[in-house]
């Protein structure tokens, strides 16, 4: 029996359905470009891409869990409750600004992570449904982060800790850059390391993937872990942002944003196809359009249906596959 | 011809609990409300507890059919807010008209999650998502993004506020519902093959079941129900609210589940369901009371925690009857 | 005895498919095929895995469009763009894994579509009655208002049947449907069918059980790589002859040489003095109830048994997929696994039978797919060393010879063959001591079957240990150095080299022992749990 020689490496066509979501951003791109005045400016750039940060730093998170065939709602709640915690810690008088400033920075985060971890545990050891499982903390959470506070709204002025929200390198915001290192290295982990493979192996095919020795319940332990370190990182800056803290508010609508970032960017509801970077372009074409509708004076109600008839759009085209 | 033993499944203590207990854990509450609060066990109670609940037991009836098949509708709160919108608009020209201009609302956004359901073959997940956005969309268009007032020299108001042989009239209309979709469930073609699709859609394809159409139907009929609730919301505060109806999807799924029903699809229980939103309903009546007394304080903020609690709880006890069931 | 049935000059045909093509992403899948039934017929539909069988049902049924080519049925031309139009007609199909919705009643299985109604409601007790009438008429006694789940595989399958039946079929389509039953359940299937054909129903019989062919068929069409190669009627067809035609080898050949791609030299008794693997009273309930068996170093140890007699369990249980109680010792040293990483780690594998289940990864590129299980040992620091990665894909590429366009191509787009080329080659790059593989060759074309069955053979004289289940006769005579027979869950025969023989085979699978011993009437129709 003959064998083959090293077969050829031969390139992959270049397909739409793949990169539908760069396509769509680049066509709103050109559209803008086109009508609106003053588009290609630093300034209007770094607009939409602050307003984006949160939700792509929440959304690599939440790709992660997607990736796993999971979902998180907890997200938003989790960012309260992080928010709710930082200002006790960087204003309290007993710990003093620098003390008090980087614990807030380290400990709320953690906690975050080890909501995180609660709802790995009930997704791996209760075998609960995820969708299930984190309505839990989706519920609890946002009461948590209100008892917390004492439902209060908190102003401040500490400014160690704002310059999360307010400072600038080289003309670039601070979570700009956050999240441009944070995406750089969910994309190495997610494509180079072993922790990575395992994850698109547990969504491509959960079954096949423990057959074949992959530690499925710790894998996904721990992408919930990384959803919730996340959605605390996120909460820290939404508020350093606003120079405010409102449980009430932080958060609120996030879990949503972050999903449809994610099913617009390409990766797969049930698994199999994960992209981080689709999730940075799902998130700016979203963000964009609202952009765009905002700037041609299109009304809210408006724009909301628009967005939700995009989004379906977006989707349909990456599943015309199957 | 051989007549075979028939197989006799020894019936597990465990499954019984796992439909009855949410039934279990309502009755204790209510027993241990009714010696423990004052009023609580009165007309006036029962009364305002299940006209203002008539709404998510509406939506969990609904989507108890949409689990059934496997499928989930993240857009019904979102319909009821437009529903209450659409039915305010129509009130000053007659109750029929609000009721009518409501319900054939989330009739068309259920058909819509139909039809994209079948067509496309995405998610429901996705696709209600869609639709949650829309229907918020419409709602706030066609309010003008305020509060839609009901008009008053009608008899519309009186489907929310009014009584019927001494019921709520929204108790009513929801007894009139379950009177129709518990046979649809348990006796009609439509509603065998809703759970056959939830318990092996392929194979129910092979069977020669008509999988898109039932589909579609427990969709619209998910939607039609919505509507109805967005009615019964304008009725009952006098006006249409397009930011009403937040959270009411994960309400009317934490029911279901609560009630019994598995995610997962292939099997489906109303009475289940009823329980399970009723119970979940009756935490938030406990509480106020248990503010009334004074004894303990727990502010609104604790409310939400306590839900979520209550909800970890059922989860776990689920979970742990589900190992015991073949 | 079967009975042919009608004359040559014989009455219309009820189903003639001709010139039917089917092509699936440029691989032919169908040419030209050709199928005439007629009606009271029993039909043998014939040929090796990937020889289109499946492919032509599923056309006939209207799982998928034909691309070009004519079928007519009861005269008409007929165009099924879906299964429910195919049963409307009085087409109905009995699939080998039961397609059924376990979740409901015996009765609503059966009747479920087609339910006597009243005013729109379903009239249950009329159900429940003239489901309880059919299953009567098949032998079958239930209490039709459990959920089916609550039945072993062979009364599902059983269930499958009596549903076209109440359909009132014009032609059933019968896919394997003996893989799970025994002689007694066989015999009654048989009475079903030759009721049928009384009744003039014609049946399409799917099998690779030579013998029950001879035993109630009445006429045959044999297919090879995708065309009619061989139609008439059954007496005129010796088995040699019909095997010939199959496998498209002549005849002398296949007498010298067998039908497999093992290798057939003798292999003597291997020379290690304790075992690879023992096992002593492997219990994992439900299917699972005393298995006991070993494997030598160097040797093929078949498992054989029904569908249903809980082989795949065993094989799952061992390598602690669903770990299970009772002795393991690997080299003479008792192990216990309780995850398939522990399994791994020392030197198992276990390739599963369902590729698509609990195989491939569809999204993945073969690549991917072929270094899964090897990871962790090709991770430095955390991050998979892609050079090593790709030296060991080009590698095992190269020696199982596996046809991709390059390493990247998902594998998805691979063919049956090839895929399950790439899983043996995950397993095989871990250099393991002991492969358990599960119907390596199920579903795969004819040209690789022979391949992987040759490498199976050369890697067992190069010192691997395999156990392999597989439910091809031939394979388990041709391939094994030994065969353990599992009934019920029980390992009942372990037949060594001189006994292999396939009477031997199907008494020991159907009785659990040499005779032929009747079934008793305590064999129980017992719950699956």
């Amino acid at each position: 029996m003959t064998s083959i020689a090293t077969p050829p490496r031969t390139r992959a066509p270049f397909s739409v359905h793949r990169h539908a979501a760069l396509i769509a951003l680049i066509a709103l791109i050109l559209f803008n470009i086109v009508t609106t005045p003053r588009f290609l400016t630093v300034a209007t750039l770094n607009i939409n891409l602050t307003q984006t940060a949160t939700i792509v730093i929440v959304g690599i998170g939440m790709t992660f869990v997607i990736a796993t065939r999971g979902i998180d709602l907890s997200v938003g709640s989790l960012m309260a409750i992080s928010g709710a915690i930082a200002p006790m810690l960087f204003l309290n008088p007993t710990l003093g600004p620098s003390i008090g400033t980087a614990l807030a920075f380290i400990l709320p985060v953690l906690a975050t992570g080890l909501l995180g971890a609660f709802n790995g545990l009930l997704v791996t050891r209760f075998s609960v449904q995820p969708i299930i499982a984190t309505l839990v903390l989706f519920i609890a959470g946002r009461g948590i982060a209100q008892v917390i506070s004492g439902g209060q709204l908190i102003n401040f002025t500490q400014s160690n800790f704002t310059a999360l929200g307010s400072a600038r390198v080289l003309g670039i915001s601070v979570q700009v850059l956050v999240m441009l290192v944070l995406l750089a290295v969910a994309v190495f982990v997610l494509t180079r390391t072993l922790f990575g493979r395992y994850v698109t192996a547990v969504g491509g095919n959960p079954e096949a993937a423990r057959l074949s020795g992959v530690p499925v319940n710790r894998t996904r332990m721990l992408v919930y872990v990384i959803s919730g370190l996340l959605s605390g990182l996120a909460g820290l800056i939404v508020i350093a942002i606003n120079n405010s803290s409102d449980s009430n508010l932080v958060g609120q609508n996030m879990e949503l944003d972050a999903i449809a970032a994610v099913a617009v960017g390409g990766t797969a509801l049930n698994g199999g196809r994960v992209t981080m970077i689709g999730t940075l372009l799902g998130a700016l074409f979203i963000q964009l359009l609202r952009y765009t509708l905002l700037v041609k004076g299109v009304p809210d109600a408006a724009a909301i249906v628009i967005k939700a008839a995009v989004i379906i759009a977006a989707v349909a085209l990456q599943y015309r596959r199957r | 011809m051989t007549a075979l033993p028939n197989t006799t499944a020894r019936p597990n203590p465990l499954h019984l609990f796992r439909g009855q207990g949410a039934m279990i854990a309502l009755i204790v509450l209510v027993i241990f409300s009714a010696f423990r609060y004052e009023g609580f066990f009165s007309l006036y109670n029962a009364s305002s507890f299940f006209r203002y609940n008539s709404m998510f037991l509406l939506i969990g009836i609904g989507m108890t059919f949409v689990i059934g098949t496997g499928g989930i509708d993240l857009s019904v709160g979102s319909t009821a807010a437009m529903s209450s919108v659409l039915a305010a608009l129509a009130s000053p020209h007659g109750a029929i008209a609000g009721v009518l201009a409501g319900v054939l609302g989330g009739l068309v956004i259920g058909v819509i999650n139909g039809v994209l359901i079948t067509r496309l073959r995405i998610e429901p997940f996705i696709i209600t998502l869609g639709t949650f956005l829309g229907a918020r969309g419409v709602a706030q268009l066609a309010s003008g993004q305020a509060a839609v007032s009901v008009d008053s020299s009608g008899n519309f108001a009186q489907l929310g506020q009014g009584d019927v042989f001494g019921l709520p009239v929204p108790l009513v209309l929801l007894l009139l519902a379950l009177l129709i979709c518990v046979p649809l469930l348990r006796a009609t073609r439509f509603g065998r093959t809703a759970l056959s699709v939830g318990d092996n859609e392929d194979a129910a394809r092979l069977m020669g079941l008509q999988v898109d159409r039932t589909k579609l139907g427990v969709y619209a009929l998910s939607g039609l129900l919505a509507g109805l609730a967005g009615v019964i919301l304008a009725a009952q505060f006098g006006a249409g609210q397009p930011t009403e109806g937040i959270g009411w999807e994960l309400t009317a799924i934490a029911g279901v589940v609560v009630g019994g029903t598995l995610l997962s699809g292939g099997r489906g229980s109303l009475l289940g369901t009823m329980v399970g939103v009723t119970l979940l309903g009756l935490i938030f009546n406990v509480l106020n009371f248990e503010n009334g007394k004074g004894v303990i304080s727990i502010d609104v903020f604790w409310q939400n925690v306590i839900r979520g609690v209550f909800l970890l709880v059922v989860v776990l006890l689920q979970s742990r009857s589900a190992r015991h069931t073949p | 005895m079967n009975q042919p049935t009608s004359p040559q000059s014989a009455p219309p045909l009820l189903l003639h498919m001709s010139n039917v093509s089917k092509a699936f992403a440029g691989v032919h899948a169908l040419q030209n095929t050709e199928l005439r039934v007629g009606p009271g017929e029993v039909h043998a539909l014939i040929g090796q895995n990937g020889a289109g069988k499946s492919t032509l049902l599923k056309v006939l049924t209207g799982v998928y469009r034909r691309d070009s080519g004519n079928i007519q049925f009861a005269g008409e031309e007929v165009n099924f763009t879906s299964p429910p139009q195919a049963q409307r007609v009085g087409i109905a199909t009995i699939y080998q894994e039961v397609n059924l919705v376990r979740l409901q009643t015996v009765a609503e299985n059966v009747m479920l579509g087609h339910e006597p109604r009243r005013f729109g409601f379903i009239d249950r007790a009329g159900m429940e009655r003239r489901a309880r009438e059919v299953l009567s008429g098949m032998g079958l006694d239930l209490d039709v208002r459990r959920p089916l789940a609550e039945f072993s595989l062979a009364v599902q399958q059983m269930v499958a049947i009596a549903r076209a039946l109440a359909l009132d079929a014009r032609l059933v389509v019968m896919d394997e449907p003996t893989s799970s039953l025994d002689d007694q359940e066989v015999e009654r299937l048989f009475a079903v069918i030759r009721e049928l054909q009384a009744r003039g129903v014609a049946v399409i019989f799917v099998s690779h059980r030579l013998d029950e062919l001879y035993a109630v068929c009445s006429h045959i069409t044999v297919m090879r790589d995708g065309r009619t190669v061989h139609q008439g009627p059954l007496s005129e067809l010796s088995k040699l002859s019909l095997v010939s035609i199959m496998l498209g080898r002549a005849e002398h050949d296949l007498l010298q040489e067998g039908q497999t791609g093992f290798q057939r030299t003798v292999l003597e008794g291997t020379t290690a003095a304790i075992p690879l693997l023992e096992i002593q009273d492997l219990n994992r309930p439900p299917h699972v109830h005393g298995v006991t068996l070993s494997v030598r170093k160097g040797e093929v140890m078949g498992l054989a048994g029904l569908l249903g007699s809980g082989r795949s369990e065993t094989a799952r249980a061992i390598f602690g997929a669903e770990p299970g109680n009772g002795e393991l010792r690997l080299n003479g040293r008792v192990v216990s696994w309780t995850s398939p990483q522990d399994a791994i780690r020392d030197g198992l594998a276990f390739c599963g039978e369902d590729r698509k289940q609990d195989g491939i990864i569809p999204e993945w590129s073969v690549r991917e797919n072929l270094t899964l299980a090897l990871l962790p040992r090709l991770t430095r620091a955390g991050v998979v060393d892609r050079a090593e990665q790709r030296r060991v894909v080009d590698k095992f590429i190269a020696r199982l010879n596996v046809r991709c366009a390059s390493p990247d191509q998902p594998i998805r787009e691979l063919s049956g063959g090839n895929q399950q080329k790439v899983l043996l080659a995950r397993w095989l790059c871990t250099s393991p001591d002991l492969l358990i593989v599960d119907e390596p060759t199920r579903g795969i074309d004819v040209g690789a079957k022979a391949e992987i069955q040759s490498l199976i053979s050369e890697l067992a004289s190069e010192g691997l240990g395999v156990l392999m289940i597989s439910s091809d006769l031939e394979e388990l005579l041709e391939g094994c150095h030994r065969v353990t027979v599992l009934r019920d869950g029980e390992s009942v025969r372990t037949l060594e080299q001189t006994e292999l023989s396939e009477e031997a085979l199907l008494a020991a699978m159907a009785h659990g022992s040499e005779t032929a011993a009747p079934v008793t009437a305590n064999t129980s129709y017992g719950s699956a749990s």
